[in-house]
């Protein structure tokens, strides 16, 4: 069915009671088309896409666990395209055009809300460093506007500006069109809108190895028995290394876990998206009123799906010194997620040495974002057994060549980035 | 976390600053190393979920580097060495 204004008033004068399930829980069968390993948001964007785009429907996406337990429910929800290079400007750009028009494609809201995204700078050499990146995404057609310290006050006046500020503001970057969106929304979306077109999603199904024979990929080995494909794509954000390793691929990616939170509830105070200059913290104020907010990564390889007491505490203080007013609020709950960090801090979309398989992965802590561009381009590279122009420097390749996408520049270093 | 120092004794993880995959050899004779050597000591990683040996620096302490053997699953530490007599005797 098509949600819509009368839907909604027919379900309510019958107490919502005659909803359909959002999406069907199929048996798996024998055989697909493409088997996409991971039902996180990207791959069930790359069903959706491949559905859409391509008409290629005879498609399993295979989940482990259940959908929205992965790192699609466990970011801060904010999107933007506030990038240096022209690889991840072009790449985050076409994705942020994509949430624009979101909640129509899949007839799904997807609740983004344009809010603009803040950078502050507290140094002069910051201040030259947001000039270069305002400079660079206007140069490829993203907004960007450079605020004094009075903007910023005016933008976003509970960030402290008293004299005793520790790192006194200095001025912001700000992205208009950046903001955020209902992260779960997004699961929920693409999984119904791949459904309908006839994908199957599988629930609680691990996959446990990957056919290969004579250099082709054959299909999957899966805790619910063997399932054959001509194509599989692995898309398992968290879990890269492992499930590559099935298929001989190796990586260069660690894997680190990163923290997010959320205060109590409180009446709205915090209209934009905000990134401290300073220190790792960005916050959203979400729609049930909760600060959502994020910290560093914890610093060491983890596969544990939380997180230490003192990234926790830095990233309190952080908040602490940047918004003194949320110096009282009480956490609600704090979860990890885990980020598969490259050693360049861009990601890879990417055919591998088997035919038929392919890869998408290493989106460190930039996954949310890109989810849509995502599933576009691999859907592409998929279908048509070659990389999207927009994906196509994202190749595993280039760490043999020295066109690395390093956006910080912080070397081979992953938990840096 | 805490790591046991074999100087200092059990110190919390903040005086501590990662190294990352203590299992990764520098290629011996650099000048004839090829792409493929290269490419494998400075970025790929075994990365494993699970037992993984990883250098640590006790930096606000007495700024020994350890290379400490931890589960990535659970955090438990297995083992804490200093990393020089392995790095001296060229085994790493």
């Amino acid at each position: 069915m098509r949600y819509s204004a009368g839907s909604l008033i027919r379900n309510a004068l019958s107490g919502h009671k005659h909803w359909p399930r959002v999406w069907r829980e199929p048996e798996p069968k024998k055989s697909y088309d493409v088997v996409i390993i991971g039902g996180g948001g990207h791959g069930l964007a790359t069903a959706h896409y491949l559905a859409k785009n391509h008409g290629i429907t005879n498609v399993a996406v295979l989940e482990k666990s259940y959908l929205g337990n992965g790192n699609i429910g466990r970011n801060t929800t904010i999107v933007r395209s506030n990038y240096l290079c022209p690889e991840n400007i072009a790449f985050n750009e076409h994705s942020l055009k994509l949430w624009e028009g979101l909640s129509e494609d899949l007839n799904y809201n997807v609740m983004l809300s344009q809010r603009g995204v803040l950078v502050t700078f507290h140094t002069p050499a910051q201040r030259d460093a947001a000039i270069r990146r305002g400079n660079a995404m206007r140069l490829n057609g993203v907004d960007a506007v450079l605020l004094t310290r009075e903007e910023v006050r005016k933008l976003v006046p509970i960030i402290d500006f008293s004299p005793s500020a520790r790192f006194p503001i200095r001025g912001g970057l700000l992205q208009p069109r950046g903001g955020s969106v209902r992260h779960d929304a997004v699961a929920w979306g693409f999984a119904r809108s791949a459904d309908s077109r006839g994908v199957d999603i599988i629930q609680n199904c691990e996959v446990t190895g990957i056919k290969i024979e004579k250099g082709r990929v054959r299909g999957v080995e899966t805790a619910r028995g063997s399932i054959k494909a001509k194509k599989v794509a692995i898309i398992v954000a968290g879990r890269s290394t492992l499930v590559a390793n099935m298929a001989g691929l190796r990586l260069p990616i660690e894997s680190h876990v990163l923290q997010s939170f959320v205060t109590e509830p409180v009446k709205p105070i915090l209209d934009t998206v905000v990134s401290f200059g300073a220190a790792h913290f960005a916050v959203v104020q979400s729609d049930k009123g909760g600060l959502v907010f994020n910290g560093g990564l914890d610093g060491y390889n983890s596969y544990a799906q939380r997180g230490n007491m003192e990234t926790l505490e830095d990233a309190a203080a952080a908040a602490a010194s940047f918004m003194p007013c949320f110096s009282r609020l009480r956490l609600l709950r704090h979860w990890g997620g885990i980020n598969d960090m490259t050693m360049d801090g861009s990601p890879i979309i990417t055919k591998t040495h088997v035919k038929g398989l392919y890869f998408n992965g290493g989106w460190c802590y930039g996954g949310f974002k890109g989810t849509p561009a995502s599933g576009w381009t691999t859907a592409h590279m998929i279908a048509n057994d070659a990389s999207h122009e927009l994906s196509a420097p994202f190749t595993l390749s280039r760490f043999e060549t020295g066109l690395v996408i390093n956006e910080n520049g912080a070397g081979p270093r992953p938990g840096r980035h | 976390m805490r790591i046991k120092c074999p100087w200092c004794g059990p110190r919390p993880l903040n005086e501590f600053t990662y190294g990352g995959d203590a299992t990764k050899a520098r290629p011996r004779k650099p000048e004839a190393a090829g792409i493929d050597a290269w490419m494998d000591y400075v970025y790929l990683r075994k990365n494993p979920a699970g037992r993984h040996e990883e250098f640590w620096h006790h930096s606000a302490g007495c700024r020994s580097w350890l290379i400490v053997t931890r589960d990535t699953t659970t955090h438990e530490i297995e083992k804490v060495a200093l990393a020089s007599p392995q790095l001296r005797e060229g085994k790493k």
